[in-house]
């Protein structure tokens, strides 16, 4: 009986704690994962009581996932469409946006190619399938093979916008499942071309991967090639690519998502986005956050 | 009398478990039905809207598949189709020669003790997740694809069609080598006895003997070939523009399902043309089981 009774404490105990325990929910991004995993990480380091957890999917299925009020936090690298807005207020979400990093979309092609810069418009009719062999851009006479993402990707979604102009990409893309997937891709293909977020150009030692050339972009024919390797390039807008890292939540965010955001945004919080090979908020983003609470 | 009475009631009680047992049998005999009917009109239900709106010259004419276009949304299913029947058949190409061959060999060539190895690694052959073989695909397969024929990249159709065909080997092998181990011995001996080699007797007595088996065995494989998913989504580069060969990046019908349903908003125009995918699919093994089972029908009827 006494045994009965310890045991029954000690569920009690153990399912109490579990309950008092908060469980927070981030869905999304592929470009945001490992860099708000390693926030997470940090965080629950210093708040044991929290528990979170950070699964992927593309920034689509994040924003799908808190339209249907099912992740207290979306990661999207691109900004929610009017599309999906409307569908959160008919759901009752109302979805608040927040800035926790800057990313110099980076163009990659295989070091072996020799190609060191191309204009945003030469990139876009690249991905559009306009030009298709690198000996048009400065190259040696091979058909270049695209690598790109899936619908479901942020980054699909603004460099659609951005670099293609709302036109369509190739039907010949390859649609790969995330960055680093692109990345090995772009590796092992002599031919490739291809974009990811900068986070994901480094290896362990923050080098640029062996094999790989990050390209250097001009905003039109005729301005200089800038690279996005260079924190300035990305901060100042020189870098014609770049592009806010996002956060969704429901409502004005309170309690523990509230805390867990201000971390991000702390000192702390953004030398995680620094070491993560990302860039810290700036400028106009920081007047933006704080309409935001924060 | 009251004997009597007591006797129908234990009689009765026992027609009545009988019955219930039955009854039990039936539901769970039944069942297999209710499911494929439930999955046959969910995928109707949820595509047909999707089919009346956009109608069906937009499915079956169109070569483009972009439904998130800021152009123009594009519904074309052509190209999946036949990405997805290119595939499958390549896999066939590779792995019916290859299957009958070992199953032949394991049935009828085979010393007990190398059938005794070779089974069981077949066996663990199928239990391999697809996952696993879908890494392969990227991490060996690929580069040396690449390397062969010299194409930049080896992420197309070939190399899904070889990873298609090492995941229904197992299934090809085993049905077909216990449809071989079926045949009578008195087939074999009376071939050997009219003055027939043993290859003679192999190749035209015994495997045409176990034919309904072997054509079984294929289908099955073909249905396993035609349905997988993640292994193609893998390793073929989900390209969506029509195939011009086995060198060109493929996007399957599974890989666009599983690709774009978790983005879609439910009860969108999107989501609504995945089930068709998902109808056409099914159409698709459907017909594949439908003919196996017409050629078995017809074949046993000619070897009886």
């Amino acid at each position: 009986m006494k045994k009965l009774i310890a045991v029954l404490f000690l569920v009690t105990v153990i399912t109490g704690t579990v309950v008092a325990q908060d469980f927070m929910q981030i869905k999304g991004s592929d470009t945001l994962i490992n860099l708000v995993q390693r926030l997470a990480e940090v965080y629950m380091e210093e708040n044991p009581n929290i528990a979170i957890a950070v699964t992927g999917g593309g920034s689509g299925v994040g924003i799908a996932s808190l339209i249907a009020d099912r992740v207290q936090i979306a990661n999207a690298s691109r900004e929610m469409k009017d599309k999906e807005k409307d569908a959160a207020k008919e759901n009752g979400v109302i979805p608040y946006e927040i800035v926790v990093g800057i990313d110099g979309l980076s163009v990659v092609v295989n070091a072996a190619n020799g190609v060191e810069s191309l204009t945003v418009d030469q990139i876009g009719r690249i991905f559009r399938g306009e030009i298709s062999n690198w000996k048009d851009v400065g190259g040696s006479d091979m058909p270049i093979s695209l690598y790109g993402r899936q619908a479901n990707s942020g980054t699909y979604a603004f460099f659609q916008e951005f670099v293609l102009l709302k036109k369509d990409y190739s039907q010949k893309m390859k649609r790969m499942n995330g960055n680093a997937q692109i990345i090995e891709g772009v590796l092992a293909d002599k031919a490739a071309i291809g974009y990811v977020g900068i986070g994901y150009v480094y290896d362990d030692n923050h080098e640029v991967r062996e094999g790989l050339t990050v390209l250097k972009v001009a905003k039109e024919a005729g301005a200089t090639p800038v690279t996005p390797l260079v924190a300035e390039n990305v901060k100042s807008g020189s870098y014609p690519i770049a592009r806010a890292l996002y956060q969704y939540v429901n409502g004005k965010p309170t309690g523990a998502v509230k805390d867990f955001i201000t971390f991000e945004l702390g000192p702390k919080g953004q030398k995680i986005v620094e070491e993560m090979s990302f860039y810290p908020v700036s400028g106009p983003y920081l007047e933006q956050n704080k309409k935001a609470g924060f | 009398m009251q004997n009597r009475k007591h006797k129908n009631k234990a009689v009765i009680l026992r027609q009545l478990r009988e019955n219930i047992i039955e009854r039990f049998f039936q539901v769970n005999g039944l069942f297999a039905v209710i499911v494929l009917v439930g999955i046959f009109s969910l995928l109707l239900i949820e595509g047909l809207p999707a089919l009346q709106s956009l109608g069906l010259k937009e499915f079956f004419l169109n070569r483009i598949w972009d439904p998130t276009s800021f152009e123009r949304e594009s519904y074309g299913l052509l190209s999946m189709i036949v990405s997805t029947l290119m595939v499958t058949l390549g896999a066939m190409v590779i792995a019916v020669p290859l299957g009958i061959l070992c199953a032949a060999y394991i049935a009828d060539i085979a010393k007990p003790r190398v059938r005794e190895i070779i089974k069981p690694v077949i066996e663990i052959l199928a239990g391999i997740p697809s996952v696993v073989i879908g890494f392969m695909g990227i991490i060996v397969v690929g580069p040396m694809l690449a390397k062969i024929f010299g194409t930049s990249n080896g992420l197309n159709a070939m190399n899904g069609s070889i990873l298609l065909a090492v995941m229904s080997l197992p299934t090809i092998i085993s049905i077909s080598e216990d449809a071989i181990l079926a045949v009578p011995q008195e087939f074999k001996n009376a071939s050997l006895a009219l003055g027939a080699t043993r290859w003679q007797t192999l190749v035209r007595v015994t495997i045409p003997a176990a034919m309904s088996g072997i054509i079984a065995s294929v289908m099955l494989g073909m249905g396993r070939a035609i349905g997988e998913t993640m292994t193609v989504l893998m390793a073929t580069g989900n390209a969506p523009a029509m195939p011009g060969g086995f060198f060109d990046s493929v996007r399957t019908m599974t890989a666009t399902i599983a690709i774009e349903l978790g983005e879609t908003v439910q009860g969108g125009i999107h989501y609504k043309s995945l089930f068709v995918i998902g109808f056409v699919l099914f159409l698709m093994t459907f017909v594949v089981n439908l003919v196996s089972d017409v050629v078995l029908q017809k074949y046993q009827k000619v070897s009886r």
